[in-house]
């Protein structure tokens, strides 16, 4: 139960998760960091809980420009459109392969996936490189999304 | 029998000082220097963080070093003044600006002294300032982005030792000679013995953007031709004055070993710079033609550029009256240090037998009633007894530099006597006294230059090391040593070796610089013109005989990594951006044949690597930075065929041109450039 509550607190500040945030609690004292660097790491041994993400149609269309942006920004060095793998799988299918909430997941924390999700796992197992952070936030997450699901012949 | 560990310790230190035995007379205390705790005093457990930063000058590598303390791991090497082929720091085409002076591009330089930025006098995390020694300069670095963001050459100067202090709340960072010369505008072409008629020290004022930390000359002193040495500000009281060591008052231009040691004062000049500042404001400096750069770094475009300045005000104490007083100083003044309260300035002569403290309030009063013991080129100089607060007596062979632990306590080094002493300011007491292993020249107080020091440990750098270490032929290692000084008296607690040659360090709390890191650059705030920010972005162009290679690194592969129709005689820039987003997970870039160096590439960065093919064939180019399971197979190639040969620019990544002979021109290619 304990390490579970960790796991929410990590999350909390999942915007700048970081290495550094066993000590960000301590004050301007001077005082060797008595907690595990790896505590990030340890922490994120616990699963993630799957976010309600609201799928609509038709799609969004301006929402589906900006995923289309960040995804020639960020994604697409690693990540084709059809359905061939790259360095992580192609994109095609991916909406009804997946749940919203696990993508959105994958896509913002995928250290805590690949740490605790089997799907993300087996991912691994095939890819051999850990999909890495590409500091994307939950709002251009979803955007990301309806861009796949445009990917995907919705309309 | 039972041994007790202790017991064996002991009787194993004292074996090992009679067989080693040759080298100096301190060898044999080294055992018993050490405490029998010391190792759990700097055990830092795997993956726990040391408890300060130790950034440390590297001398004639030209580069600062980052320690962590108490364990004296090192974590990084930052290079400042140096080019620095394992990032490609001076070779990169971004960086090669960084090291552009007046005298063309100058890639090595001897980096003395550290001064971290402070806030009301007290560390605050933002800067460390290095001084370049040979070539005049002063670097910035970013204690967020650990790299050298701005270097500003120094006008009118020669050996920049006595830099970079800076004042209370960083609102300037000094400069000034060690070597006095013909200043730039006048006739510099002059026999070497007319020294004293020709020759001027100056002191350089360079204050510093709050917001930015960019530099800029306000003023410069110009002063007698002495030796500069070391300058502290004052603080708290005396945080409007500034105080630099002076030797070779003889004014000597040749064997200074004897012709400077000649006198037996020379003299602590203490410059009231809130005053010069007025001064200068007020339209009494004069504008002289210079030629300096300034070469600052722009973190979106992540490109240095420099720029040439051909102006400098200078004041001259004869128009800018109680700006500028001496204090007598026996003998050969190294170190001028200021104690945590700004009351006590320590002098440290290296050929005294006493290490003087002046008191500011008395300084004050000297200066009020005249108290003037004649003058020095036309500046007043005070009457030592007037300004003396007391002389520690016989406190140790070659004092040189003195740290404080804000408890009253006082530490100095002895260069000659290879020892640290600790001392009462208030009654020059002598307290305590260890060795050290060899010859210490600078001390580090975490702190210990600031209105508060956190004190708890003393860390010595040591210029000589003999047999501290497993030899390594004639070079050997130079070495660091920290000491417990929580208690009434010092402990030994560890040996490190250090790289280059460290003069000046300072320690600061981890808490104040380890939250403000910076681990990516964000790919959407990259301005860099050759910028890949994505495949889409992905490009070979040519320019006349430049071809520019727009280029994204990712685990595991580089696009485009086949590129064909570049000819002998061109110029290839690779301009390499990692559009990763995550922290510790660099890109590195390298090609067979270049003449400079790699680059490495943090997530979100464009660096450009300048490549001139010197033959015809096809070259591999590669990631060096293991980054994934399929590093290995992060590579490309790029074909040169000869000049004047017909084949079509082409570059693809994933998709195999069809067949072609040598020289015909592909039928379709997946891009191809205009």
């Amino acid at each position: 139960m304990r390490k579970i509550k960790i796991v929410t607190t990590a999350l909390l500040f999942a915007g700048s998760l970081s290495m550094f945030s066993c000590s960000e609690n301590k004050a301007q004292e001077p005082e060797t960091s008595q907690e595990p660097a790896t505590k990030t790491a340890e922490a994120a041994t616990a699963a993630l809980s799957m976010p309600e993400v609201q799928l609509s149609t038709p799609l969004n269309q301006e929402w589906v420009t900006t995923g289309k942006g960040l995804y020639e920004m960020k994604c697409q060095s690693c990540h084709k459109l059809t359905d061939e793998k790259l360095v992580g799988p192609g994109w095609k299918g991916v909406t009804q392969r997946r749940q919203a909430g696990w993508i959105l997941n994958m896509i913002t924390h995928p250290d805590e996936m690949l740490n605790t999700d089997g799907e993300a796992q087996k991912l691994l197992e095939i890819c051999l490189v850990r999909m890495p952070n590409q500091n994307v936030t939950q709002d251009e997450a979803r955007h990301i999304i309806e861009f796949m699901r445009s990917n995907d012949g919705v309309k | 029998m039972k041994v007790n560990s202790s017991k064996l310790f002991i009787l194993t230190a004292s074996v090992a000082a009679l067989t080693s035995g040759l080298q100096s007379c301190n060898s044999s205390s080294a055992g018993s220097a050490s405490t029998n705790d010391a190792a759990s005093k700097v055990y830092v457990a795997p993956g726990k963080h040391d408890e300060f930063y130790n950034i440390v000058s590297g001398g004639f590598n030209g580069q600062m070093s980052v320690y962590g303390i108490p364990s004296g791991r090192m974590f990084r090497i930052i290079p400042v003044f140096s080019q620095h082929p394992e990032n490609g720091y001076g070779f990169s085409e971004e960086s090669k600006p960084m090291l552009n002076t007046s005298h063309g591009f100058v890639p090595w330089d001897d980096l003395h002294h550290i001064a971290l930025s402070t806030t009301n006098g007290e560390h605050d995390g933002r800067w460390a300032f290095g001084n370049a020694n040979n070539t005049p300069r002063i670097g910035r670095v970013s204690l967020s982005t650990f790299r050298t963001e701005e270097i500003i050459e120094i006008p009118n100067s020669a050996g920049n030792h006595s830099s970079p202090f800076i004042t209370e709340n960083t609102e300037y960072v000094v400069a000034g000679t060690r070597f006095s010369i013909p200043l730039d505008n006048s006739n510099t072409d002059v026999p070497i013995n007319t020294y004293k008629d020709n020759f001027k020290g100056t002191i350089s004022f360079i204050a510093v953007d709050q917001a930015t930390g960019h530099m800029s000359i306000d003023f410069q002193l110009l002063l007698p031709g002495v030796n500069f040495d070391l300058a502290r500000a004052g603080k708290g009281p005396s945080k409007d004055w500034f105080f630099f060591s002076c030797y070779n008052s003889e004014k000597a231009n040749t064997l200074l070993e004897v012709n400077a040691s000649a006198k037996d004062k020379d003299f602590i000049m203490a410059v009231n710079w809130k005053k010069a500042q007025e001064y200068a404001r007020a339209g009494k400096g004069k504008k002289v033609p210079v030629k300096y750069a300034h070469n600052v770094l722009d973190e979106k475009t992540h490109t240095a550029t420099s720029t040439m300045i051909n102006e400098v005000l200078t004041l001259d104490p004869k128009d800018c009256p109680d700006m500028v007083y001496m204090m007598p100083c026996p003998k050969s003044p190294h170190g001028t240090d200021v104690d945590p309260t700004g009351e006590y300035i320590v002098g440290s002569g290296k050929l005294a037998a006493t290490i003087p403290v002046f008191s500011f309030a008395k300084i004050q009063q000297a200066i009020a009633s005249k108290n003037f013991d004649g003058s020095y080129d036309g500046i007043p100089v005070l009457k030592y007894d007037a300004v003396l607060h007391g002389e520690v007596q016989k406190p140790g062979l070659g004092p040189l530099h003195t740290e404080f632990d804000g408890k009253g306590n006082a530490y100095t080094s002895f260069f000659v006597s290879s020892e640290i002493v600790k001392w009462d300011i208030k009654s020059l007491k002598v307290l305590d006294r260890v060795p050290t292993y060899y010859s210490v020249g600078h001390l580090s107080i975490p702190g210990g230059p600031t209105k508060k020091p956190w004190g708890k440990y003393v860390i010595a750098y040591n210029k000589i090391t003999k047999d501290r270490y497993l030899p390594t032929g004639p070079e050997l290692t130079q070495s660091a040593q920290l000491y417990d000084i929580s208690g009434e008296k010092m402990k030994l607690l560890l040996d490190f070796p250090t790289v280059g040659e460290p003069h000046y360090a300072e320690s600061i709390p981890a808490s104040l610089i380890m939250n403000n890191s910076k681990k990516i650059y964000k790919i959407e705030e990259n301005q860099h013109p050759y910028a890949a920010k994505g495949d889409n972005q992905t490009k070979v162009e040519r320019k006349g005989n430049e071809v520019h290679v727009s280029m994204t690194a990712v685990r595991s592969h580089l696009t485009p990594d086949n590129i064909e129709g570049v000819k002998l005689g061109d110029v290839v820039y690779f301009h390499v951006t990692n559009v990763e987003q995550d922290w510790d997970v660099p890109h590195g870039f390298a090609i067979k044949g270049a003449n400079n160096s790699e680059i490495l590439i943090m997530p979100g960065e464009t660096q450009t690597l300048k490549w001139q093919p010197d033959r015809i064939g096809v070259f591999p180019f590669y990631c060096t930075d293991f980054c994934s399971a399929l590093h290995q197979e992060m590579q490309g190639y790029i074909r040169i065929s000869p000049a004047g040969s017909n084949v079509a620019l082409t570059y693809s990544t994933g998709t195999n041109l069809p067949a072609a002979t040598a020289t015909s021109t592909p039928a379709t290619t997946p891009k191809s450039s205009k």
